[in-house]
């Protein structure tokens, strides 16, 4: 069974000619199966989290460990960690000009899978995930991201997800920006995949709103870039009446 | 893509009605009684050496150029070697290849040198190539011009005439290492159709100035592809006017432009006469310290020219730092009356976010690389339509990118 380890996870970012600790000391375990909701204030440093797991360059990683499966995250590259079953969906996708979705989408499946999809089955399979998200067949010959809006880009990333299967899937405020149309099709996406039982989810969100649709198993609350308290699905209920007034001053006196 | 921040994202305009305004960082669309493009050239066009002033570096036509690196092409100092190049034409039945002296008429009518390295080629070539499709003729074969230059200074000019209702297609291939400056003509019949594939595959250090200037008859179609890899120094112009009604150019190009490495390409297409066509398109990626493009796209559309349409572009993609692009697009309206002008211009990067969102999806960072290069020029390349050149690009480009990941 797939887990994801984080322990004592510290990073820092160059920003003004200073380097600035923003994860201070992140403990986390999520197992294959599990859903974790990782909910703060802006600025607590949870995008932090989601792109020093996937090695984004601009993070330098200070202290800690992550493991996947026993291996070392933090010694892997960038595409490495994606083909040992890592998958980031990010708040912002970025656009690619010149490269259109579906040979994007088939080059990165065969980087994961270690073999290129067998053509006839790839083709259904990808425009059978397109239609669930209401992606309109067109999508896979417009360029990556590339004047997609807002909803078009959350949906793009989820039909990775759908077609990659990771083992664990990290997401970065896939719900911002979303209306509630758009907000229930991309759920639905990530309950399908959830559903299958091989994935455990991480779900960074500022909004209690996507946790209608997606159920999670532990939510935590993040603040001063660390996690400051752990529960179930009912501690979403109290920061959706209570907001994260007490979490934000407890931080910043930390 | 992100833009740069030497280029605007994007311009263009339309034009049809009341005269266009408005001007970007680099492109200028002047309205104007007298043509600027004319005027900024620091001599007029000419078949003599002797009157164009050796350039200083200052001149608006030579201010992107390193001449020390021309070799003695621009001050009268490098003397032809004899044998420095080897001319090879392979021609397919019903076509004429000749040799011909300075005094054939054919020479020069498409055009007149318009800077001094051009008119050098003029004064100082021997012999010319002449090849000649008669009229009606439709080749199913390509024509192939080989050029390889051995190490020498050579000048040279090539005429190709197409007769009326003529078709072919032309394959000019430069490799080797020379200081070559050499002139081409394309003479298209009314209703003939040219596709011509230029390609300078030079060895490192060669140097190539050219001027090729296209003269095309009524109804009748060129298609150009300018397709520059090698060389130390590549300085094209590539020209087109009309010499009848209903004229379409088509010019696209590609350039791969490497650490050192300076490739110019300046063009002029030249609306004189009423209800022709014209479509620019070129495409260039950098990569390395030092690698310099420039693309000078100038189009004009002179008072006579009513019902004229076209479209000028130029896309940059930069795959590392200390790469530099000039792209300077000018597009000059004499009259209102005319289908449609624009141009745009763009300079992207293909920067690290890029980067890391492809290989957050399992791709390696070479085939990342592989993928947006392949992608950006993919929409010219298939356009050629000679497949074995089409495969020998994407091979090519393929080959750069494995030289810059080593």
């Amino acid at each position: 069974m797939a887990t994801l380890e984080i322990r004592d996870l510290h990073v820092t970012v160059e920003a003004d000619n200073a380097t600035k600790e923003i994860l201070k000391g992140v403990d986390l375990t999520v197992k294959q199966g599990e859903t974790h909701a990782i909910m703060g204030p802006n600025g607590s440093g949870k995008s932090t989290l989601a792109y020093s797991l996937a090695g984004h360059p601009k993070y330098t990683i200070t202290g800690g460990t992550v493991t996947l499966d026993g291996e070392d995250v933090l010694e892997m590259s960038v595409d490495e960690r994606a083909r040992a079953g890592l998958f980031l969906a990010m708040q912002y996708p970025v656009e690619v000009p010149g490269v259109s979705v579906s040979n994007f989408l088939r080059t990165s499946a065969t980087a994961v899978r270690g073999e290129a999809p067998k053509l006839r089955t790839w083709v259904k399979e990808v425009k059978e995930t397109m239609e669930r998200l209401s992606m309109d067949p067109s999508f896979a010959e417009r360029n990556v991201n590339e004047g997609f809006s807002g909803g078009e880009k959350k949906r793009h990333e989820i039909l990775q997800l759908e077609l990659l299967k990771p083992k664990v899937a990290i997401l970065d405020e896939t719900d911002s920006g979303l209306d509630v149309d758009a907000l229930r099709i991309v759920s639905e996406g990530v309950n399908r995949v959830r559903e299958s039982g091989e994935v455990g989810t991480l779900l960074i969100t500022h909004y209690t709103r996507i946790l209608r649709y997606i159920k999670p198993d532990f939510v935590h609350v993040f603040s001063g870039g660390r996690i400051v308290e752990s529960g179930g699905a009912e501690l979403a209920d109290k920061l959706e009446n209570e907001g994260y007034e007490a979490y934000v001053k407890g931080g910043a006196s930390a | 893509m992100a833009e740069a921040q030497n280029s605007p994202a994007l311009n263009s305009v339309r034009a049809g009605g009341p005269p266009p305004v408005g001007s970007t960082t680099t492109g200028q669309i002047a309205v104007a009684a007298e043509s600027t493009v004319a005027t900024r050239m620091s001599a007029p066009p000419s078949f003599d050496v002797a009157d164009f002033p050796v350039p200083h570096g200052r001149e608006e036509e030579w201010r992107f150029t390193p001449l020390e690196r021309l070799r003695g092409l621009h001050d009268g100092t490098a003397v032809a070697t004899g044998d420095g190049l080897k001319v090879d034409v392979q021609a397919p039945e019903g076509v004429i290849v000749e040799t011909v002296g300075r005094d054939d008429a054919r020479i020069g009518r498409a055009g007149t040198p318009v800077d001094r390295v051009a008119a050098q080629a003029y004064s100082a070539f021997e012999k010319a190539g002449v090849v000649t499709v008669p009229k009606e003729t439709v080749l199913t074969e390509p024509i192939r011009i080989v050029v390889h230059g051995e190490g020498g200074v050579a000048y040279g000019h090539q005429v190709i005439e197409l007769g009326a209702f003529a078709e072919a297609v032309v394959v000019i291939d430069h490799t080797g290492d020379a200081v070559l400056a050499a002139n081409v003509d394309y003479l298209l019949g009314d209703g003939a159709k040219l596709t011509v594939v230029s390609v300078q595959d030079w060895d490192d250090k060669a140097v190539h100035v050219g001027q090729h200037n296209a003269l095309i008859g009524r109804d009748a179609t060129f298609k150009s592809f300018v397709v520059t890899f090698g060389g130390d120094l590549v300085r094209l112009h590539p020209r087109v006017a009309y010499a009848g009604t209903g004229g379409e150019a088509e010019l696209f190009g590609l350039y791969f432009t490497d650490s050192g490495q300076h490739q110019e390409h300046r063009l002029l297409v030249d609306h004189n006469t009423p209800h022709c066509k014209s479509n620019v398109a070129y495409k260039g990626a950098l990569q390395g310290e030092s690698a310099h493009a420039v693309w000078i796209g100038d189009v004009l559309i002179e008072a006579r020219a009513e019902g004229t349409d076209t479209y000028e572009m130029n896309r940059n993609l930069v795959l590392t730092d200390g790469a530099r692009v000039d792209s300077v697009p000018n597009l000059e309206i004499e009259t209102g009356e005319i289908v449609g002008a624009g141009h745009a211009s763009a300079t992207g990067r293909f920067d690290d976010e890029q980067l890391f969102y492809l290989m957050a999806r399992g791709i390696p960072e070479h085939e990342a690389r592989r993928l947006v290069v392949r992608g950006f020029f993919a929409e010219l390349v298939q356009q050629i339509g000679v497949e074995d050149i089409e495969e020998r690009l994407i091979a090519k480009i393929e080959e750069e990118l494995e030289a810059s990941v080593a």
